[in-house]
């Protein structure tokens, strides 16, 4: 039995997108802004704010959506508008 | 793999693993017995012949039994391909052939600047699955336009949508067949008019009888290759550099030897301190504005691509497309965070072996690309020692060594000459074309099929004949392929530098046409027809006026006063997409709000339960 309505199920489903949203932007353009001053720590011979533009914000992209697709997909769930496994 | 022929489709579903396992260590397997015979004496033109052919015939093969005679084989792959590979697809899909041989060369000659690229072609994904692909998904629909014909009522919606198709896609597909002929004519030792027809039959075979279906399953056996050709060569580097072949972790000694090599450069005069650029420094050849303004345009254009957006109509459920957009965005990360090291390794070795050596002493690599004008020292390409002596010495460099400012390097080498640098076997350089190959021909097939079914989905069934039978719309629609594929390969050949030039205006236009339209067509359920037509036409419209008039119309780059002192052409979405949101949400609001059933429908668009809202008619 669906344990939220539709209209709860909408409102969850918009707070997820401005979520993941906001990590977007932070990873694919705010921590970017500090790109000079992160170069000043260097971990493994990267420097922080390069690394961050060339694997970093990747991995964060990458993970991201997967947390979005699952946690997108439980909510479907609760709201019994998930299709059929 | 015979069962795929017809309708037995689940067995090979079933089987995929096994299958693609099979072709994957078949892969493998056959380089390794390239390696074997070249090491016994194989001429390398065999090599590149075998290669090119050999690669060619198996996705003709997988093309021809994927053939189909039914609509939504054709269009949509049946609905039946499993998440991880459409993500495999997708990054075949979206993986061009500039990608495969320039991204690389775009950070070398860039540094941190180039990293725009990197973001920007990775982080749309974010945008696709959250706002955009499961929902075109649950509507249905085979095209993008065909979504915003049922979104926005009728015909003048799904028209500004192939206008916005068909001007995002052509000169890509145009790009991909010219990089297809390039590879082909250098590995066959053929010239390029004629190898971008053999180019073509090979786009043709993988796409023509299949439709979405076999394109599908093609692409997933060019991104074996695809990834596999681009790993090989840079984790044998970064073993021969720092003995550990993970050259994603090891660059970062690179990145550190370059630094300290510029301080070098620099004392010895070899570099001009006024005009070196930092390889790790941001913002020296974008301003902080341009470059994140290039991220954001290409970011939100490949949430509006309309070759990538179908590629998540061929899942089985809206659950699977999401999943599907994250294994995508996987897959094509093992090659977009692989591409710096390339670049890195590249930088090192030419700042290590070319820069500050005696000209007599250059390697040879220098004039085997120098001969085909991808090299340039002192201004004239490196074809002799004597000439690039005598241009040197013109330009007022007597001292007989090569200085910073005197080497040129055209951006697609880095990769191509990679093997070559450091002094790799032919084999992985016949591997890398072969690499080459597939990521051109795989984004020329997702392309021509975008194009052609908006021709004969949209304009010959929508608007012309509704009636057809599904017979003669597939023919029609493969007659189409033929004709788009033809003509873009008849172009190609006769190498247009406009053309070439245009392939990256493809993300600006696709988001100031497509995203608003979409986006608030799905999230807004007050955006009227009115309002999105008009939105579509303003901010594409301003997009295409900034593209064409600052490139051939001597207008000068707008400038913002205290961020810029132009806006980028290749960013020129910076200008139309606000503009496109702004006129959809002013026009919505002035007209009636959507009727009811418009309402219920996008309700039914956002709820993932239920059919799909189009359904293909029974036959």
């Amino acid at each position: 039995m669906p344990s939220i309505d539709e209209s709860t199920w909408w409102s969850k489903t918009w707070n997820l997108m401005v979520t993941v949203l906001v990590i977007w932007a932070i990873f694919g353009f705010g921590i970017h802004l500090f790109a000079v001053p992160l170069n000043q720590i260097v971990i493994l011979g990267f420097p922080l704010g390069y690394y961050m533009a060339a694997q970093g914000s990747l991995i964060v992209f990458v993970v991201l959506i997967f947390w979005f697709a699952k946690r997108q997909d439980t909510i479907d769930r609760e709201a019994g508008v998930a299709e059929p496994d | 793999m015979a069962n795929t022929s017809s309708s037995g489709g689940s067995d090979f579903t079933a089987n995929l693993g096994k299958i693609y396992g099979i072709y994957t260590g078949g892969f493998l397997a056959f380089v390794i017995l390239l390696a074997i015979l070249e090491q016994v004496g194989l001429p390398n033109r065999i090599i590149g012949y075998l290669f090119v052919f050999f690669t060619l015939a198996v996705y003709a093969g997988i093309g021809i039994l994927s053939r189909t005679m039914q609509v939504s084989e054709y269009y949509v792959a049946g609905r039946r391909v499993p998440s991880v590979y459409n993500g495999m697809a997708t990054a075949a899909d979206w993986m061009s052939g500039a990608s495969f041989v320039g991204m690389a060369g775009t950070l070398y000659a860039l540094g941190y600047d180039g990293l725009a690229f990197v973001l920007g072609w990775t982080g749309g994904y974010v945008l696709v699955a959250v706002l955009v692909a499961p929902y075109l998904r649950k509507f249905g629909a085979y095209t993008v336009p065909d979504f915003l014909a049922a979104r926005f009522g009728g015909h003048f919606a799904r028209f500004l949508g192939i206008i916005v198709l068909f001007c995002c896609s052509f000169t890509y597909v145009t790009a991909q067949i010219y990089a297809t002929g390039i590879i082909a004519s250098r590995f066959l030792g053929i010239p390029f008019e004629v190898a971008v027809f053999v180019g073509l039959l090979g786009i043709l075979l993988c796409s023509m009888l299949g439709g979405m279906r076999a394109v599908t399953w093609t692409q997933v056996a060019q991104y074996i290759v695809l990834i596999v050709a681009y790993l090989v060569p840079v984790v044998l580097l970064s073993s021969q550099w720092y003995g550990l072949p993970i050259p994603q972790l090891t660059y970062g000694q690179a990145l550190q030897d370059i630094a300290a090599l510029e301080q070098q450069m620099v004392a010895n005069g070899l570099a001009d301190p006024a005009t070196l650029k930092p390889y790790i420094e941001p913002f020296t050849n974008y301003d902080p504005f341009n470059f994140f303004a290039l991220i954001f345009c290409l970011m939100v254009g490949t949430a509006s691509l309309p070759h990538i957006l179908m590629r998540y109509f061929t899942t089985p459920s809206v659950r699977a497309a999401r999943n599907s957009v994250a294994w995508s965005l996987l897959f094509i990360f093992i090659l977009y965070f692989t591409a710096p090291a390339y670049a890195a390794f590249a930088k090192l070795e030419v700042f290590t072996n070319v820069i500050g050596a005696s000209m007599d002493a250059l390697p040879a690599w220098i004039y085997t690309y120098g001969n085909l004008g991808l090299v340039q020292v002192c201004g004239v390409d490196a074809t002799t020692l004597d000439a690039i002596r005598a241009a040197c010495q013109a330009a007022g460099s007597a001292d007989n060594i090569l200085a910073l400012g005197d080497l040129k390097i055209n951006n697609d080498v880095i990769v191509i000459s990679m093997p070559e640098i450091a002094g790799l076997p032919y084999v992985i350089a016949g591997l890398v074309a072969a690499g080459g190959l597939a990521a051109a021909l795989s984004t020329a097939d997702g392309l021509l099929l975008a194009i052609a079914n908006a021709l004969s989905h949209d304009i010959y069934y929508r608007m012309l004949d509704p009636n057809a039978p599904t017979h003669r719309r597939l023919v029609v629609a493969r007659i189409l392929l033929v004709v788009v594929a033809v003509f873009a390969a008849w172009l190609a050949s006769t190498k247009p530098g406009d053309i070439l030039s245009m392939v990256a205006w493809a993300f600006s236009l696709a988001a100031a046409g497509n995203f608003p339209p979409l986006v608030l067509g799905i999230w807004w359920k007050r955006c009227t027809t009115a309002g999105a037509v008009s939105g579509m036409i303003a901010g594409f419209g301003m997009t295409l006026f900034y593209l064409i008039m600052t490139r051939y119309g001597g207008m000068a780059l707008w400038p913002i006063p205290g961020l810029t002192d132009g806006i980028a052409n290749i960013s020129a979405a910076i200008v139309g997409l606000p503009i496109g949101v702004i006129v959809t949400i002013v026009v919505s609001k002035m007209t009636k709000e959507p009727s009811k059933e418009m309402q219920d429908l996008i309700d039914e668009v956002r709820r993932p339960s239920g059919e799909t809202i189009m359904q293909e008619k029974t036959v």
